[in-house]
């Protein structure tokens, strides 16, 4: 009986490594094919010129800075908007029906297929609003898909400070908002910042919502004013991949691989800040 | 008529259907230190935290009932931050924020608009004086808080809640998680203390409210036994109940 127990162990154990090696292995497929065909597309030139001869050549530069525009729209719009409404959720919403329905809402937002939030951005900030195809609407319409992610992340963190914390701070005669202000929100800001560039950074990957919104086949030109249209990263690789005949690979690839590797780069200054913050936390 | 510095009422309190305290009418005097005893769900948290409103955040709390501070409704005619700062309390887990130990101290007088270097200096000295912490802590008031130990980090706290000057100080099981020596300190204090603060102590410790208070009350399961004088409840208590509590018959 025992070494049936035993041998049922070490099938589970093998099992629970085999997917978890699962996991592991498109992670490196990805990343070794883009950067085998990639890397030769890299060079000064590819970023920080515009594509020429029907985007066969040249470099992705109007794209890059367009993908920074969208991230940095977005931040402007989500931050601040996810988190004081995770302040409101976390430190005043009482539990009532208006609370259960706007955690709903949440939910609901996040399980919403990217290519509706395209096309809800399309006929709100482009058509209602006119807007028009424009950094707004795109910046926009990437904000709303990223706020559930930022709220939730943020209520996680906000819940991560002790409740003592807040009630020594009311105890000795401090107002809600000061206690929110230096006790709560000193504490939990790490777990915040992280969670808003995560969220950011599938924002700069993402391609349907700003398909319809902002994105630009072909604009050699940098943008001028928040309702221009701009190029992207995620939508001229799309472009690249399926519009462009008789496209040498590494452009494509190099495309990817820039896209990558900023993603990549987000994703790093998140993990830096948690672990600075995580060494120095003492409760 | 009133003569008290809280003057409670006829207070009942419930969370819900929960019902924590029921009708309750007592005086504490200017300047006593009343303990405050009984058994587990005996209600004497919940008093203290509906003397700093604390509980009102708790979702279904009710109150019926008047408490008042020197004359004046807390539930009705003072802003809620303005009678905490009046009441302060210590909590049963010494619970210093995450600062270093002079930004403790000084946190409440900054949340109160002290804002100049010297005013705050002389607060963190007087105060951590008047905790008996100041010659263990002078030399480093710049220390992470946390990384006091349990005692000082206790004495800290009443260091801070005396920082906002007030005028009654409850304190929840103050010494619970504390070693007999730090026990000792935080009682000394207390003592000290009372020629300026009335104050008003929660403990298990029953030998604890012998030792430093003027009177003690007695309550079980959300009502008040008994309130006498501290030598009287510990010696000939008129409600059995009472005497089978601090005999330690039950508890």
């Amino acid at each position: 009986m025992s070494s049936r127990a035993l041998l049922t162990e070490k099938i589970a154990f093998f099992c629970l490594l085999l997917c978890t090696l699962i996991i592991v292995i498109p992670v490196i497929l990805i990343t070794a094919v883009i950067v085998k065909n990639g890397i030769a597309g890299l060079s000064w030139e590819f970023l920080t010129q515009s594509p020429r001869l029907g985007m066969r050549a040249g470099g992705i530069f109007p794209a890059i800075v367009g993908t920074v525009y969208l991230v940095l729209g977005t931040m402007l719009f989500a931050l601040p908007v996810g988190i004081l409404a995770a302040v409101y959720l976390t430190e005043y919403a009482k539990d009532n029906w208006l609370t259960r329905v706007i955690d709903i809402a949440i939910v609901n937002l996040a399980g919403v297929p990217s290519v509706v939030y395209g096309l809800f951005g399309l006929g709100l900030f482009v058509v209602f609003l006119k807007f028009g195809a424009s950094i707004i609407a795109g910046s926009l319409t990437l904000a709303i898909m990223s706020l559930p992610v930022i709220i939730t992340a943020s209520r996680e963190a906000l819940n991560t400070v002790p409740q003592s914390f807040r009630e020594v701070s009311l105890a000795l005669g401090a107002t809600r908002w000061q206690t929110i202000r230096h006790v709560v929100l000193p504490n939990s800001i790490s777990g915040i910042v992280t969670g808003t560039i995560l969220a950011l950074s599938r924002a700069a990957g993402e391609t349907a919502p700003i398909l319809f919104t902002v994105a630009a086949f072909y604009l050699p030109r940098l943008p001028q004013s928040l309702f221009d249209q701009c190029m992207a990263l995620p939508y001229h690789l799309y472009v690249l991949s399926t519009q462009v005949p008789n496209i040498k690979p590494h452009i494509q690839y190099g495309t990817a691989l820039v896209l990558v590797l900023m993603i990549m780069i987000m994703n790093i200054v998140a993990i830096v800040i948690r672990s600075h913050f995580r060494k120095k936390k003492l409760w | 008529m009133k003569t008290g510095k809280l003057d409670i009422h006829n207070v009942s309190i419930a969370y819900g259907e929960k019902k924590a305290l029921q009708g309750i009418t007592f005086e504490i005097q200017d300047k006593e230190i009343l303990a405050v005893i009984g058994p587990a769900n005996s209600g004497k948290t919940s008093l203290l935290r509906t003397l700093n409103r604390l509980n009102e955040n708790k979702s279904g709390f009710k109150i019926s009932g008047s408490i008042h501070l020197d004359g004046v409704d807390i539930y009705k005619d003072i802003a809620v931050s303005s009678l905490r700062k009046r009441i302060g309390m210590i909590f049963a887990l010494p619970n210093p924020l995450p600062l270093s130990i002079y930004d403790n101290i000084a946190y409440g007088p900054r949340m109160h608009g002290k804002r100049k270097k010297s005013d705050l200096d002389q607060i963190v000295e007087k105060t951590l004086k008047s905790a008996f912490l100041w010659d263990e802590v002078k030399d480093r008031l710049n220390l992470q808080a946390l990384k006091l130990s349990g005692g000082q980090q206790q004495r800290l706290c009443i260091a801070r809640t005396l920082a906002v000057e007030p005028e009654v100080i409850l304190y929840d099981e103050p010494c619970s998680g504390l070693d007999p020596i730090s026990t000792a300190k935080v009682e000394e204090a207390m003592v000290e203390l009372k020629s300026v603060y009335t104050q008003i102590l929660v403990t298990n410790n029953t030998k604890q409210a012998a030792r430093v208070s003027d009177r003690t009350a007695f309550f079980l399961t959300g009502e008040l036994i008994e309130i006498d004088v501290t030598e009287k409840i510990f010696t000939v208590p008129n409600d059995p109940r009472t005497e089978g509590y601090v005999s330690g018959r039950f508890g």
